[in-house]
């Protein structure tokens, strides 16, 4: 650029501006994305901030209330329940995802025969959305018509056919399950991205100078793998914050309401009870701790990775 | 000898791999597999539990057929998440093609702070915002229309997508474009006769996660089509299994799981290239 700058004859300098006005035209092609992220989400996402300090129903005009919305959060018991049982959930799923995931990634990052066929069926859960999942396995863990307490039963296992969804702990180890059989495949996929960056030359220079393998996948393959493995953890960790369709098509947030997220209970304040202003004040919160997750993550991902 | 040992060793891991292999692949692929048999029973049959799953007493189409009479029947909802799905394909292929080409090629004011602030959007969860959104949509005149879910769902779509879409046009060696322009082509043309042809893998990429992620989506349907002939398929079907028809027809939602599963195994199996270069260039960058 300075080149042409340097070299000022009078054709040059009107190509320039013929240049710079084309240059402007690059604001054009940009107007309809930034239209659509202004208009459904920079607004939105201001409004969520100023009807948070209003009580606003549905119907009939809204009041300034100031912070009340955010007093009454810190009374909403139920709202803290939901998100203790988001955090419960969020840290099991994600240790569950991460133990089935990275020996699924070891295991189809070796080519062999069968290889590509292996991490296609992993991976096919995965396309499949989290409402259709949800619907199956409601199906499946139905006590009179799905597969598993049938099963169970008609192998001696159990002495009747177990209602799975009736009680918490085999109700919240289904869903995990679940989760586990429907994200794993794509967990799996950043994972074994993150492996095949890792110089091959390493690991034989490793298995040359008489390391094992454990000692291998600590020393070389875990930290080399930094990044991929908190970018995965970010993915991960969002997801689950953010749980919704398997714990309202399954479970309807019981039984006895045990198994209401953070995401649920603001839906079921903004869209059931029609509270919209709690529900704004409600998802500011959840806005802020997402976005503290994501900050705390991404300095994760931010540190060198030794070899690049 | 000691030989013969280790190939021997070597043939028995190799089978004990494939073993746990195709064991790990059976209990992944089981429930789709279950599901999409299991859908092909007669009705009598599909109240018992499925063991086995395929059909024993004949193969029947009854549970589509029951399917369509719940509610405004399967079509209606199958046209409305076509309808969205390929609408937001479009729409966002069409917005993040230019803003990609927009965000690569020219230098104009505000360009990074922009281009910062729509990548931005993927840290906010659209879970927090619906409430405003349904307001704006009210606002508009887009409230409960398929055209509103569409727009929410290309918005939702446009940081991956236009960040897909910059690195495209960012591999394209200027060389390619200044050859161009001495022939004469304008910005227009340039796009689409000398760049497009270029970055169409991104934008098979692009146009796949967009189906997907419309064709898949639940939370925002449910909150914003609240007139049941503005039903998409998840969310239909959930009405249906969570008995708001009557009694809940196992039968008829295996039919409709089959139904909402089966476009987007297709679809992943034709273009799983793509499907996986999208995750890659995701988790490198």
């Amino acid at each position: 650029m300075t080149s042409i700058a340097a070299i000022s004859s009078p054709a040059r300098r009107r190509k320039l501006v013929g240049a710079g006005r084309r240059q402007w035209i690059g604001l054009l092609y940009v107007a309809p994305a930034v239209a659509l992220v202004v208009v459904f989400f920079i607004i939105p996402l201001c409004m969520t901030a100023w009807m948070s300090l209003h009580n606003w129903p549905l119907m009939g005009a809204h009041s300034f209330i100031g912070l009340d919305n955010y007093w009454a959060i810190l009374r909403d018991t139920r709202f803290w329940n939901a998100l203790k049982f988001t955090g419960y959930y969020t840290v099991v799923v994600t240790i569950a995802i991460f133990v089935v995931a990275f020996p699924l990634a070891l295991f189809i990052e070796r080519p062999r025969p069968l290889t590509g066929f292996y991490r296609t069926s992993f991976f096919m859960p995965a396309v499949i959305g989290f409402a259709s999942a949800s619907l199956l396995w409601s199906w499946l863990l139905n006590v009179d018509s799905g597969l598993f307490s049938p099963a169970a039963f008609e192998l001696g296992l159990t002495e009747k056919k177990v209602n799975l969804l009736a009680t918490f702990q085999p109700a919240f180890w289904s869903i995990i399950a679940m989760v586990v059989w429907k994200v794993a495949g794509f967990t799996m996929i950043i994972l074994m991205t993150g492996l095949q960056s890792i110089p091959p030359d390493l690991q034989e220079a490793a298995m040359i100078d008489g390391a094992g393998p454990l000692a291998r996948f600590r020393a070389i393959t875990l930290p080399l793998m930094r990044r991929t493995l908190a970018l995965a953890l970010i993915l991960s960790v969002a997801g689950s914050v953010l749980a919704f369709d398997q714990f309202y098509i399954i479970l309807r947030g019981g039984p006895r309401n045990q198994t209401l997220t953070a995401v649920y209970w603001i839906f079921n304040q903004s869209f059931v009870s029609f509270k919209l202003g709690y529900g704004a004040a409600l998802s500011m919160v959840l806005l802020v701790i997402l976005v503290a997750l994501s900050l705390i993550q991404l300095r994760l991902l931010r540190q060198p990775e030794g070899v690049d | 000898m000691a030989q013969a040992r280790s190939r021997k060793r070597r043939i028995g891991m190799q089978i004990a791999e494939h073993a746990t292999g195709i064991v790990a692949s059976l209990l992944f692929l089981a429930p789709i597999v279950w599901t999409v048999l299991s859908a092909f029973k007669p009705a009598q049959e599909s109240r018992q539990p499925p063991l086995p799953p395929w059909p024993t007493t004949g193969f029947s189409v009854e549970n589509y057929a029951t399917l369509n009479t719940f509610g405004d029947g399967l079509w209606l909802p199958a046209q409305n998440s076509i309808y969205v799905s390929v609408m937001t394909v479009v729409l966002s292929v069409i917005v993040s093609v230019l803003a990609g080409y927009g965000f690569s090629r020219f230098r104009f004011p505000l360009k990074n702070l922009l281009f910062v602030l729509i990548l931005s959007t993927i840290m906010i969860p659209f879970q927090s915002i619906l409430t405003p959104i349904f307001l704006v949509l009210t606002k508009i005149g887009l409230h409960n229309t398929l055209t509103g879910l569409v727009c929410v769902y290309v918005t939702l779509q446009l940081p991956f997508s236009i960040f897909m879409m910059r690195n495209a046009f960012d591999a394209v060696p200027r060389e390619i474009e200044e050859a161009a322009r001495m022939d004469g082509a304008n910005n227009v043309t340039m796009l689409l006769r000398v760049m497009l042809p270029l970055v169409w893998p991104g934008i098979v990429t692009i146009a796949l996660f967009a189906f997907l992620g419309a064709w898949n989506e639940f939370l925002a349907a449910l909150v914003l089509m609240t007139d049941q002939s503005k039903f998409t398929l998840p969310i239909m079907m959930t009405a249906l299994q969570s008995g708001r028809f009557g009694a809940i027809d196992w039968g008829a939602v295996q039919a409709g799981v089959t139904v909402m599963m089966v476009p987007c195994l297709v679809l992943f199996l034709l273009l799983q290239r793509f499907y996986i270069r999208g995750l890659m260039a995701g988790a490198v960058k």
